[in-house]
């Protein structure tokens, strides 16, 4: 089974080199897109490989691109790497930077080239300290190799390429937030439109892409549009790393076609529950999408079949909820995290994650009303998509309302105030 | 346009406009709090969401703000359905959540935003039984108290004080529901435009800190239309009176002047109003005598050689009223020379040049700005606020080329980084536009001139040329007249202050160039006339107290009448005393004590602004009316009631002392119609000055009578001392207060009165112009260029000019005194060290060795001494241009 | 405040040299503060004021900056800062008693400095090893798979703290 994306990665997982790198055909899809592609071509290829976004949204990378303004009057022109890896659940960035990082700085350099831009900035999240360090030196390599800098390969075609490190706050990989971070300002999101695609960084048009987006890319232009549709088992082309982590024999981290079914990550790869542990629901790709239960074990992991069923494939990497972990406390985890993330711009953010963490302590307390699970229903609902500023408060609510849907007998258990004790 | 359905009515209204606008324009109660007409769309608070359909056949839509929707052809939207609404309550329960309950004691109460938001979207119960988050308060000054845990963290304030008047001393810090609106540390806010805080905060967060020292509620104060003294511009205010004293101004919303916003000079200069220095009875040598002795004996006074001086901070009536007593060559305008001189040459520009002076409203539209001499921020701070926002047209003209609505603030302003309309700065020493400045030029004023004929040179080689020009200043010279002549509307601001006729002409060529590069057409000019009536006086007299003192000398006077004016801020002390010395009898009406009232044999009890009424020709050439708010108490009477009784002139009220000026002057025949008469009546009744909930009337004065007294009447006013009368339709000139249901906050009330939110008030926004562009324009090129050559043993006298300390009246506010310094001198740091004086400078000015405290100002061109106008400590205003330094040694 | 005193050479030439990456120095904000903590551990409010006029900015723009990012300290730190992540994998995992352990041995609460400076405890969100959680970080090393044994070894590497329990 093809692998493109860790397919150098060394068990040890310390850093490949420029020359391991080289040797499995590194940097040859950058000569490739410099020699023989015009900008167009490259970006069509994208389009036409089907790649759709690994950041948690899912848009299609190709059709991004193409919102670029071209030509000469478009003017400076950036990429900017969302390596913001923060999202709770969520381990893959981290990996494919510090294991393979030459795969991605040659796709941001395609990226750099399809959209026409000179400089690229790597937003990369401050705790990721290995991930900087390796980064530096494969970016060190690069410009040493002369695959980045003035006039690569000969092409005439300049890039250079920052490594950014902030200082935490979910918020920051948001991508507009991540802007306005990167510019050096407070991470609040931006009103959209207009996209970073026409008014991006400093103004000027932009690409935001997810790490994993990227490290993408090189393999398709290297290999063609038609290897990276066959690489996917369903709908989605491609492969993707999956993980899972929870109460599972063997939590990790997996490269596997898209399409691949929930129960192969949980009970293959996974190794299934802990001895004495089962299953009673997951997110499937991270604190912000919605728990889906055992049933839906069967799902192809896809951007449309986890929407279906109600929920957001996200990142792939998945969180597993046993049957001994409360799911109401679980919620409560992630509301605290998510009240503490926002930026503070919106109000239903600002002040509504504080009230449901509240709502939620008062319940696990023994504290809890009845009416307080609707009024936490209403506030999930209050929170959804396009009524707050940007997509921190809907996946805020996204784990609140389908544990409300799912697990309602846990969440009333605590209203009946002996029983508070016994649940932990 | 589009045809847009609100709840299943159809309008026509503007297209690209936001939604939220739209509906308040429509008269529909919409709540919101994140938006403000000025400051545009952010999209923050999410208070003003609305339910949007896709078509007709869609039954659910989906919430939108309102605030960020752009009105399109074919919109369909409710504001009334139930998710709208329920969703537009939570957003004020989410807000609550941390919101203390201290309406009782709070000072918004009556007036709060947020309080009238509450009660439109119904939010009545609390279901949030946690903690609130508390924030300690920050000291920021004489001006403003700080209340952080009202905060609902709209974002307005950091928009207001930061984006819009370039502040950058106060900020937003923390982050999720932590965050935090103040400074950095401690301090006072250093904008002059902080008072607006007040205003914009649609809570108690920011409030006004004076008023707060004699606080009453909002539907407490006795109001009026009026116009602010403190400078040229001519901002309209709304001060609000209690108990016979002013206890606060607030904004009065004008679209073509003023719009939303205040300088704090004129949002807390009143404090004079209330002043100790305020003069109460008439004194006769120094004794009180009753208001008929003292008016028996001005009469008496009369005979013989009397003249007049009267007053650019007094209204046209007033000057008018002693110009008829006195008879008219006897009158004196009082201003100072250069100011009459300059004043003079100003009208003849305006009078026959093809130019135009712009409001306000229009200067924010220049897309290319040449401040030439002026100090725009310290002398007229609002209008350096107008031209703040019109360095941002190249903003918007990106937006536009990238579809970014201009109302979408944030996203405009990303866009356009610091692409900035041109503003040139020519001033001789730094000024607070420098930040947004395309290029700065220092020099003096005599440099600054030279740079200005090269300017008009560059547009039309028919100016007159500039020998001699330094490289730089004619590579300078060449790309502001470029920068100006490929604009669409560009705009030249000069003004009176500068003290310098050179660069006042050198305005009016460049005017006069560009002009001719298109045909003739009208071009933006504004001068910057230093007090609310300069412009009206010069005007109607122009002649300069020095010229009175010269007819003094040429014959007795007999007995001079002085109206509202300190003649030490005019004249050199000396000249001044000479002039009393030489006059058997001097009378003077003013309202506060000063060196001249302390010279007067007869000293009457004048009116402040807030005790009468009249006319005030606005640097823009504007009149417009101001009104009382109190009667004055006691013996205090209208200044111009005090001369029309000693000259038996019994005009029935103001109105007809309008009249009879407007009669005497046929550039003044508009004033009449400046603002509806004293006869003018709504359905019969009056516009009461009190809000309807005026409350305590019979209270207030149980200590003496437990009757409610009759108000007083007011023969000069359509308004009356009182809450009783009509308060719909009324005419804007006529407004004393804005107030709607549902809407008691002052800058989201004023929707209710606007044609469309944000433009022009419904009826007009008042005032009158009276110096239209001429028909017939017969412009001659100025062609005195000064010489370019420096005086080897004399020092170039610069004025600099303070927004809190220059102007007379504002300085005697308490906690505008508290942002005074005492008067200084300044010099190049290079000239200060070749002169070795570090501490202390000692000048000659007429004669007088005066010691002044030394600034070192590097911005200061070399071999000029910046000498602090109007400060305590050194009041004369009209410097000579060139003055000696007393060191022993050293020439520049 | 005179900014060169504060400042130190090597830091200003370091948040100069991280200006240059960007079209405009108030971009390097947010790596400046980290350059000062490097050196300094925090950033108080003179080194703020004067990095501030370093990069053109207001002491105000720049704190409203540094206020937002939770891994600008603000306020002395100890020298060594204990991250521990009490995000939803290691929650379920067990980060509470790996929190509580460590308290217990440091005598701190979260938030808090030990007596002797040496460490400072303080919540991260996901440290993204959610398969290895639960997860710390010391400094800039991340402890994987952590359990109530590993440390008492981790805080034997790192100096044992004085505390007065
Ligand atoms: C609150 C929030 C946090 C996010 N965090 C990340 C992140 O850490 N990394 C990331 O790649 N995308 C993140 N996203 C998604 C980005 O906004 C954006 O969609 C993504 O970077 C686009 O890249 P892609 O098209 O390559 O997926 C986040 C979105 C939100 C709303
Ligand atoms: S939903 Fe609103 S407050 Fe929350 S992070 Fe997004 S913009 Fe900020
Ligand atoms: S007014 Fe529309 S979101 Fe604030």
């Amino acid at each position: 089974m093809d692998k493109p994306l860790t397919q150098n990665i060394k068990p040890d997982l310390s850093a490949v080199t420029l020359d391991d790198y080289r040797r499995t055909g590194g940097y040859e899809g950058w000569a490739k897109a410099l020699k023989d592609m015009a900008p167009m071509d490259v970006i069509e290829a994208v389009k036409d490989a089907g790649l759709r976004g690994r950041g948690g949204a899912g848009f299609p990378t190709g059709v991004k691109w193409s919102l670029v303004p071209q030509g000469e009057s478009a003017g400076q022109k950036y990429v900017v790497v969302n390596a913001d890896e923060m999202e709770p659940g969520t381990f893959k960035d981290r990996l494919l930077m510090e294991a393979d990082p030459h795969q991605l700085i040659e796709g941001v350099a395609i990226a750099a080239y399809a959209v026409q831009a000179d400089t690229a900035y790597i937003f990369l999240r401050g705790e990721y300290h290995l991930s900087a360090r390796r980064l530096e030196q494969a970016l060190a390599e690069a410009r040493s190799a002369g695959y980045l800098g003035k006039n690569i390969l000969g092409s005439g075609f300049d890039l250079e390429i920052h490594l950014h490190t902030s200082a935490g706050r979910y918020i920051c990989g948001e991508e507009t937030a991540l802007l306005n971070s990167l510019e050096g300002k407070r991470a609040i999101p931006r009103a959209k439109p207009p996209y970073p695609q026409t008014s991006g960084l400093w103004g000027r048009p932009t690409v935001v892409n997810n790490v994993e987006t990227l490290c993408n890319v090189p393999h398709i232009i290297r290999n063609g549009v038609d290897w990276y549709r066959g690489l996917g088992r369903g709908e989605d082309a491609g492969t993707k790393l999956f993980g899972v982590s929870g109460r599972v024999k063997k939590p990790g981290l997996w490269e596997l076609p898209m399409g691949t079914p929930v129960r192969v990550l949980i009970e293959e790869c996974a190794g299934g529950m802990r001895d004495g542990y089962t299953l009673r629901g997951f997110l499937p790709g991270g604190g912000s999408t919605d728990f889906l239960l055992p049933e839906h074990l069967d799902l192809p992991m896809d951007f449309g079949a986890m929407m279906k069923a109600g929920s957001r494939l996200g990142t792939g990497t998945m969180v597993v909820l046993d049957d001994r972990t409360c799911p109401v406390r679980m919620v409560l985890n992630l509301e605290r995290f998510f009240a503490q993330e926002s930026c503070g711009w919106c109000t239903p953010c600002r002040d509504g994650l504080p009230w449901v963490v509240e709502l939620l302590e008062g319940l696990v307390a023994g504290r809890g009303r009845p009416e307080d699970l609707d009024l936490l229903e209403q506030l999930a609902r209050l929170m959804g998509p396009g009524n707050t500023f940007c997509a921190l408060a809907p996946g805020a609510a996204a784990p609140l309302q389908s544990a409300l849907k799912y697990f309602r007998p846990d969440f009333e258990r605590y209203l009946k105030p002996a029983s508070s004790a016994r649940v932990a | 346009m589009a045809n847009i359905t609100i709840d299943g009515q159809t309008h026509e209204v503007e297209a690209g406009d936001n939604l939220l606008k739209i509906c308040l324009s429509l008269g529909l109660d919409l709540p919101y709090f994140c938006w403000h007409p000025a400051l545009g769309s952010v999209g923050a608070c999410r208070q003003c969401a609305v339910v949007q359909y896709r078509d007709e056949s869609d039954t659910h839509g989906r919430l939108v703000m309102a605030c960020m929707t752009p009105v399109t052809d074919g919109l369909r939207v409710s504001l009334e359905a139930p998710e709208a609404r329920e969703f537009r309550a939570s957003v004020i329960e989410f807000l609550m959540t941390n919101h203390p309950h201290d309406c009782p004691v709070c000072e918004e109460g009556g007036e709060c935003h947020l309080q009238d938001m509450t009660v439109m979207t119904g939010h009545t119960f609390r279901r949030y039984s946690g903690l609130k988050r508390t924030h300690r308060n920050q000291y920021l000054g004489p001006f403003i108290n700080h209340e952080m845990n009202r905060c609902i963290a709209c974002y307005r304030c950091v928009r207001l004080y930061r984006d819009y008047s370039g502040g950058r001393d106060l900020d937003v810090f923390a982050s999720r529901n932590k965050v935090y609106f103040g400074r950095f540390e401690d301090g006072v806010l250093e904008s002059e435009f902080s008072g607006n805080l007040v205003e914009v905060c649609p809570t108690g967060v920011f409030t006004d800190r004076t008023f707060s020292a004699h606080y009453v509620r909002k539907w407490d104060l006795q109001h009026a239309p009026s116009v602010c003294v403190h400078c040229g511009v001519g901002c309209n205010t709304s001060p609000g009176e209690r108990y016979g004293t002013l206890r606060r101004i607030v904004n009065r919303y004008n679209g073509e002047v003023n719009g939303y916003f205040l300088c704090d000079r004129g949002r807390f200069g009143y404090g004079f109003v209330n002043s100790e220095r305020r003069i109460r009875e008439p004194m006769l040598r120094g004794e009180p005598v009753s208001g008929e002795t003292a008016l028996t004996h001005l009469q008496g006074l009369l005979g013989g050689h009397t003249i007049g001086i009267g007053s650019p901070r007094a209204s046209l009536e007033a000057n008018f009223a002693l110009r008829e007593l006195v008879g008219a060559e006897h009158f004196y305008a009082g201003l100072a020379q250069g100011e009459a001189s300059l004043a003079a040459a100003i009208l003849e520009v305006l009078r026959h040049w093809p130019v135009h002076v712009p409001s306000l409203s229009e200067v924010e539209q220049a897309d290319a700005v040449l401040a030439l001499g002026e100090d725009v921020a310290n002398t007229a701070p609002r209008l350096a606020l107008a031209l703040r926002q019109s360095v941002r047209n190249r903003a918007f003209e990106r937006a536009d080329r990238l579809k970014i609505p201009r109302w979408q603030d944030a996203a405009v302003r990303e866009a356009a980084q610091d692409d900035k309309s041109p503003l040139f700065v020519a001033t001789p020493s730094a000024t607070r536009l420098d930040d947004i400045a395309e290029a700065i030029y220092r020099g003096t004023p005599e440099a600054i001139a030279r740079l200005g004929f090269a300017i008009a040179r560059r547009i039309d080689t028919n100016a007159p040329a500039v020998s001699d020009l330094p490289p730089e200043d004619a590579l300078l010279a060449e790309r502001i007249g470029d920068s100006l002549a490929a604009a669409a509307r560009p705009l030249i601001v000069s003004g009176i202050a500068c003290g310098s006729l050179a660069t006042v002409r050198a305005a009016a060529n460049i005017a006069l160039a560009l002009s001719n590069r298109r045909e003739g057409g009208a071009i933006d000019l504004c001068y910057v006339a230093p007090e609310c009536n300069t412009l009206g006086l010069a005007m109607m007299d122009g002649r300069s107290v020095q010229e009175a003192f010269a007819a003094a000398k040429t014959r007795d006077v007999n007995t001079v009448i002085i109206l509202e004016n300190d003649l030490y801020r005019r004249a050199d002390g000396g000249a001044v005393d000479s002039f009393f010395n030489g006059t058997r009898h001097v009378v003077v009406v003013d309202h506060i004590r000063h060196g001249t009232a302390a010279k007067a044999q007869l000293l009457l009890p004048g009116s402040t602004f807030a005790e009468t009424e009249g006319t005030l020709v606005s640097f823009e050439g504007r009149a417009q009316r101001f009104y009382s708010v109190m009667p004055g108490s006691g013996e205090i009477r209208d200044s111009w009631r005090w001369l029309a009784d000693a000259g038996a002139k019994r005009w029935a009220n103001v109105d007809a002392l309008t009249a009879a000026c407007a009669a005497a002057f046929p550039e003044f025949g508009p004033i009449r119609h400046a603002a509806p008469p004293a006869g003018f009546r709504i359905e019969g009744e009056k516009i009461p000055r009190q809000p309807h909930r005026y409350s305590g009337r019979t209270a207030m004065n149980a200590h003496r009578d437990v009757h409610e007294p009759k108000p007083p009447d007011d023969p000069d006013s359509a308004l009356a001392f009182s809450m009783e009368g009509a308060s719909v339709e009324v005419p804007p000139a006529l407004l004393p207060f804005v107030w709607a249901p549902r809407w008691n906050s002052n800058q989201q009330a004023v929707n209710k009165f606007q044609d469309e939110v944000g433009g022009a008030l419904r009826g007009g926004d008042p005032g009158v112009r009276l110096l239209e562009s001429p028909e017939m324009p017969e412009p001659r090129w100025f062609d005195e260029v000064p010489s370019c050559l420096r005086d080897e043993t004399r020092w170039r006298a610069i004025p600099l000019y303070h927004v809190f300390g220059s102007e007379e009246l504002s300085v005697l506010s308490p906690p505008l005194a508290e942002r005074l310094s005492a008067a200084y001198a300044a010099l190049h740091p290079e000239d200060a060290e070749k002169l070795g004086v570090a501490e202390f400078l000692a000048v000659r000015l007429n004669e007088r060795l005066i010691r002044l405290p030394l600034r070192l100002e590097p911005s200061l061109p070399r071999g000029a001494v910046g000498l602090s106008a109007g400060l305590p400590g050194l009041l004369r205003t009209d410097f000579p241009a060139w003055i000696a330094i007393e060191t022993g040694r050293g020439e520049p | 405040m005179n900014e060169a005193r504060i400042l130190s050479e090597q830091e200003t030439a370091e948040i100069l040299a991280a200006a240059d990456h960007y079209p405009d120095k108030s971009a390097a904000s947010v790596e400046a503060l980290k350059i000062v903590q490097k050196y300094r551990g925090w950033v108080s409010d003179d080194a703020l004021k004067s990095v501030a006029g370093l990069l053109k900015m207001s002491p105000d723009e720049l704190d409203g900056v540094a206020t937002f990012y939770n891994l600008i300290f603000r306020k002395p730190v100890g020298e060594n800062v204990i991250l521990c992540c009490d995000s939803v994998s290691c929650w379920m995992l067990g980060a509470d008693r790996i929190r509580e352990r460590l308290s217990e041995r440091l005598g701190i609460g979260l938030g808090e400095t030990t007596a002797d400076g040496r460490y400072t405890l303080l919540p991260i969100v996901c440290l993204g090893a959610c398969d290895r959680a639960p997860v710390l970080m010391v400094g800039e090393e991340l402890y994987e798979d952590v359990d109530e044994s590993k440390i008492d070894e981790l805080l034997k590497r790192y100096g044992e703290a004085w505390t007065n329990r």
